[in-house]
C-alpha cells in the first residue's frame, strides 16, 4: 500500500533510517588549514586493490607531491609525497582497519615553504580518452566518500559499454559529516570542472548532482555557477540515510533499480562522490596528485570541531592535540557514525579515504538523550531491520541463520551479497543485535570457504 | 592523551534508542488504563485478580530462570505485559487460584519452554487462557455485571475460592447486587444465544459484561493509539483484523441480517479490540513483513468472526490468535521480501 505510494514520489527511496544528523556543529565551518604534523605515516594501500610499490628509500629526500609509491598494476593508483620531507622508515604501522600495512613514514621540514613542486599543466582537451584515464591515475585519485576506489578504474567505460549519465553523489548522508558539503559550497566552479573533465572522459551526455534537501544552500552554490551550455543539472533528494549509497541515490533521481548483483554501468550510469569530482577538477589540468583532503573533525563537545584540510598521513593523534583534545575519550571513529571505524590506535594516519574524524565521549555517542543498556536480547521479530533495509533484504532471517552458522544459505537463499553494510538494520533493532556485524562475518566466511574450495 | 582505553565497536556506532525494554514498558503504560478502568468498573476483584495473576508470571518466569541457571529476564518487562493481559481476559470474578494456574501455564509452556522471549511461538497470555479455558469451563464463562454497588468494599464471591476448591454457586449472588434487567451474559452470548443485539455505544464505553478488561473498546483503541504514535505497535496488525472482521461479517450481514451480527457490533464487542490491540499485535507472534501482516491479520479477523458465528464459543478471537501464531512461521516463509533490484526470473513470468 504505502510501497506503491513510493513509487509516484520522486527524490525518495523505500526504506531506510533517519539518525540524528548532528549536522549544526560543523557544517557553518570554513575549511581550514592543519599545520603539517611532525612526521606523516603514508600507507601505500589506501584504496581498493593492489597496493601501490614504493620508489623511495629510507633517508632519501622527497618533495611535496613527488610520487613515492607507484601504482602497481591497472587495479592500483601512486602515492604521493604529502610534505617536503625526509623518509625515515618504511614499514608496518598501525591502519583504521586493524592489521599493520606497509607505510611510508615520512619526517617533514620544519620551516619549509612546502611548495609543490611536482606539477605537469597540460592542456585537458587536446589528450585522448585513454590519456586523460592515465592523468586520472597519476593523481592518485579515489573515491573521496570513503569506499577509496579508484577513480580511473570507475571511469573507464568497458567494452561494448557506454555511459549516457554521469551522477555525482552529493548526499553525504553519514550523520555529523559536512566535508562535502563545504566543497560544494565553498569551490563549486571546482566541482563544474571537475564534471566537465569527467563528462568528457565518459562520453557522457548529461550530468545530475544529487544533493540531500538539508543541503539546500549548496545546491544553490552550484546552480548559480553553471554556466548556460552545461549538461548539468542539480536536484535536490529526501534527507535520508543511506541515501548516498549509489543505488539509492539512483533510485531517488531517476527511478530505477540497478539489477541485484548488477553496477550502474550497466543502464548507462556512472556515480561518483562530489569531494572526488571536485578534486579532479583542481588536480588534473595541473597534473598533481592528491595530497591532502577536507575531512569533519567532531564529535561529543569538541570545542574546535570543523572542516580541516589535513595531509594525508597526518596522525590521529597529532589532530586531536592540535585541536586541544585532550579530556579522556572513549571511541574514535575515524569516518561516519554509521559505517566508519573505531580506532585501536591514535597513531593511525588520515587516508585518502577518510571523510570523518568522530571523537565521543563515553556513551554520548548513542543516538538520544535517555538511557540506552546496550545489552542484546533475543529477536522478538518486530520486523523493524526488515522495514528499515534499504536493499529489501530480510535482516532478521539472516541474523537467525547466522546464530546457527548457516552462512552458506545466508548467500544462496536470502541474498547476503547483496546487503551493503550501511547498518540500517542495527541501527533499529531493539534487541541490540549486531546484525551488520553477523553480516560482515558471514561474507568473510564464505569467501574463505570459496578459496579453499 | 588520556589513559583511559578506547573503546573498539563495530559500526554503526549510534543506535536508535528504543530498546526491548523501553519498548515493552511503555506496552505496560498503555495497559495501565485499561487495567484502572477493569477496577473501576469490577471493583476489588479485578484488582486482586490482576495483581495474583501478575505476581504469578513473574515468579514463574524467575522460577524458570532459577531452575536452569540464567540472570533474572524480568528485566525486559515481558512477564509483566503477559500478565496484565491474562488479567484483562478473565472474567472478573474468576478465582484467585485458577488465574495463577493460568499464568503458570502461560508463561511456563507457552514461553519458557521454547526458550524465553522472542522464541514463543504463541502469545503467552492467549496460551494461558486456552488452558484454563479447556481447564475450567465454567469459571472462566460466569460472568458477573460491572457497576455492582458495593464492589469497592466485597469481593465477587467466587474470586475467593481456596486453590484446588471449585468456586460457589454466584448466581443468587447475582441477583442481590444486579443492575436491571442483568442476565449475566456478555454481549456475544447475548448475540448467540438470545439473538439480542446490544448498543453499539454500551460496547465502545464498556458497560457491559464480560472479562476484566475487554469491554470498553474505546479505551483500549485510545492505548493503543499511544503505542502507535510512540511507533512501538505495529498498526497494520489492528488495521487488518479489522478489515478482515468487517469483511466476513459484512458479507454474513448482508446474506442474512436476522440471523448474523453486524459488523459494527462484531467489531467492538468482546475480546475483539484488546486482542487485536494488544495481542494479536505481539511482534513475536507475528510476521515480520508488511505482506505477512496482511495475510495474518485478515487471517485473524476472518477465523473470529467464522468462530463467533459457526462455533461453539460465542467469542472466537483467542482461537483465532492462536491460529494466526501458529501459522506465522508459514507466512514468514511465503513472504519474503523481494530483493533491491531483483530480475524476474526466467520462464516463470509470463
Amino acid at each position: 500500500m504505502l510501497a506503491l505510494f513510493d513509487k509516484f514520489r520522486k527524490g525518495h527511496f523505500a526504506h531506510g533510517v533517519h539518525p540524528h544528523y548532528h549536522k549544526e556543529t560543523t557544517q557553518g565551518k570554513a575549511i581550514k588549514r592543519l599545520p603539517f604534523a611532525p612526521r606523516l605515516i603514508v600507507p601505500v594501500s589506501q584504496h581498493i586493490g593492489a597496493p601501490a610499490k614504493p620508489v623511495v628509500k629510507v633517508g632519501e629526500e622527497v618533495l611535496r607531491g613527488q610520487v613515492i609509491a607507484e601504482a602497481n598494476g591497472f587495479m592500483s593508483v601512486p602515492v604521493h609525497a604529502p610534505a617536503t620531507g625526509v623518509v625515515s622508515d618504511i614499514g608496518l604501522m598501525p591502519s583504521a582497519a586493524g592489521p599493520k600495512t606497509l607505510a611510508i613514514v615520512i619526517d617533514v621540514y620544519k620551516g619549509d615553504s612546502q611548495q609543490v613542486h611536482y606539477s605537469d599543466p597540460v592542456t585537458l582537451e587536446r589528450l585522448s580518452r585513454d590519456e586523460l584515464l592515465q592523468r586520472v591515475q597519476a593523481t592518485g585519485m579515489v573515491g573521496l566518500g570513503g569506499a577509496a576506489f579508484p577513480s580511473h578504474v570507475k571511469l573507464r567505460v568497458p567494452e561494448g559499454k557506454a555511459a549516457h549519465t554521469l551522477v555525482i553523489n552529493g548526499c553525504e548522508c553519514e550523520p555529523y559529516l559536512t566535508c562535502d558539503h563545504r566543497v560544494m559550497l565553498e569551490d563549486p566552479e571546482a566541482l563544474l570542472q571537475g564534471i566537465r573533465y569527467v563528462l568528457n572522459i565518459l562520453g557522457a551526455s548529461k550530468a545530475i548532482v544529487g544533493i540531500e534537501d538539508n543541503k539546500a544552500d549548496a545546491a544553490e552554490a552550484i546552480k548559480a555557477k553553471l554556466k548556460p551550455d552545461d549538461p548539468i543539472t542539480v536536484e535536490l533528494v529526501e534527507t535520508k540515510y543511506p541515501q548516498g549509497a549509489e543505488k539509492m541515490l539512483l533510485k531517488s533521481l531517476l527511478g530505477i533499480e540497478v539489477p541485484a548483483g548488477g553496477l550502474p554501468i550497466d543502464l548507462g550510469i556512472v556515480v561518483n562522490n562530489v569531494g572526488t569530482v571536485a578534486q579532479l577538477g583542481k588536480l588534473l589540468p595541473q597534473g598533481e596528485g592528491l595530497i591532502e583532503r577536507v575531512v569533519t573533525v567532531t564529535g561529543s563537545n569538541i570545542e574546535k570541531a570543523g572542516n580541516y584540510l589535513i595531509p594525508i598521513g597526518t596522525p590521529v593523534r597529532f589532530i586531536l592535540e592540535q585541536l586541544g583534545i585532550t579530556a579522556g575519550h572513549d571511541e574514535i571513529i575515524l569516518g561516519g557514525p554509521m559505517m566508519g571505524m573505531a580506532l585501536a590506535s591514535l597513531d593511525v594516519p588520515i587516508t585518502k579515504g577518510t571523510s570523518g574524524l568522530l571523537i565521543f565521549k563515553e556513551r554520548t555517542f548513542i543516538d538520544k538523550q535517555g538511557e540506552q543498556s546496550g545489552t542484546v536480547f533475543p529477536c522478538i521479530k518486530c520486523g523493524r531491520c526488515v522495514d528499515a533495509c534499504p536493499m529489501y533484504l530480510n535482516p532478521a532471517q539472516m541474523g537467525w541463520l547466522a546464530g546457527s552458522r548457516e552462512y552458506g544459505q545466508m548467500e544462496s537463499d536470502f541474498h547476503l551479497n547483496s546487503c551493503f553494510e550501511c547498518g540500517c538494520c542495527s541501527f533499529v533493532c531493539p534487541s541490540n543485535i549486531p546484525l551488520v556485524q553477523y553480516f560482515r562475518i558471514a561474507k568473510s566466511v564464505n569467501r574463505e570457504m570459496k578459496g579453499k574450495a | 592523551m588520556s589513559q583511559k582505553p578506547i573503546v573498539l565497536h563495530t559500526a554503526p556506532h549510534v543506535k536508535k534508542p528504543q530498546d526491548v525494554p523501553m519498548i515493552m514498558r511503555n506496552v505496560v503504560y498503555a495497559l495501565l488504563p485499561i487495567v484502572a478502568f477493569a477496577v473501576y468498573q469490577f471493583g476489588i476483584s479485578v484488582l486482586l485478580l490482576t495483581i495474583v495473576v501478575v505476581l504469578s508470571c513473574l515468579g514463574t518466569e524467575r522460577f524458570f530462570n532459577w531452575m536452569s541457571d540464567k540472570p533474572s529476564s524480568l528485566n525486559d518487562w515481558s512477564s509483566t505485559i503477559t500478565g496484565l493481559l491474562l488479567a484483562l481476559t478473565l472474567p472478573p470474578g474468576f478465582p484467585l487460584w485458577m488465574g495463577a494456574v493460568a499464568a503458570f501455564a502461560g508463561v511456563a509452556i507457552a514461553k519458557v519452554v521454547f526458550g524465553g522471549i522472542g522464541y514463543n511461538v504463541f502469545n503467552p497470555a492467549l496460551a494461558g487462557r486456552a488452558f484454563v479455558q479447556a481447564a475450567f469451563p465454567v469459571a472462566i464463562t460466569t460472568w458477573t455485571p460491572a457497576f455492582f454497588s458495593g464492589r469497592f468494599t466485597e469481593f465477587v464471591p467466587s474470586t475467593l475460592t481456596s486453590p484446588l476448591m471449585m468456586p460457589p454457586e454466584t448466581a443468587e449472588w447475582v441477583k442481590q447486587v444486579a443492575v436491571d434487567g442483568f442476565s449475566g451474559a456478555t454481549p456475544l452470548g447475548m448475540m448467540k444465544f438470545q439473538s439480542i443485539s446490544t448498543p453499539t455505544a454500551d460496547l465502545l464505553l464498556g458497560t457491559v459484561a464480560g472479562s476484566a478488561g475487554e469491554t470498553s473498546a474505546l479505551l483500549i483503541l485510545l492505548c493503543g493509539a499511544y503505542l502507535i504514535a510512540r511507533k512501538m505497535m505495529n498498526w497494520q496488525i489492528p488495521a487488518w483484523i479489522f478489515v478482515g472482521v468487517i469483511i466476513t461479517s459484512g458479507v454474513l450481514y448482508l446474506i442474512n441480517p436476522d440471523k448474523y451480527a453486524d459488523p459494527m457490533f462484531m467489531l467492538f464487542s468482546g475480546g475483539l479490540m484488546l486482542g487485536a490491540m494488544f495481542m494479536a499485535s505481539d511482534m513475536v507472534g507475528s510476521p515480520l513483513t508488511p505482506k505477512g501482516v496482511m495475510i495474518y491479520g485478515l487471517l485473524i479477523g476472518f477465523l473470529t468472526v467464522l468462530i463467533r458465528q459457526f462455533g461453539s464459543l460465542s467469542e472466537g478471537i483467542m482461537y483465532a490468535i492462536l491460529l494466526g501464531n501458529a501459522m506465522t512461521p508459514l507466512i514468514d516463509t511465503w513472504t519474503q521480501p523481494r530483493l533491491f533490484g531483483a530480475q524476474p526470473k526466467k520462464g516463470k513470468s509470463a
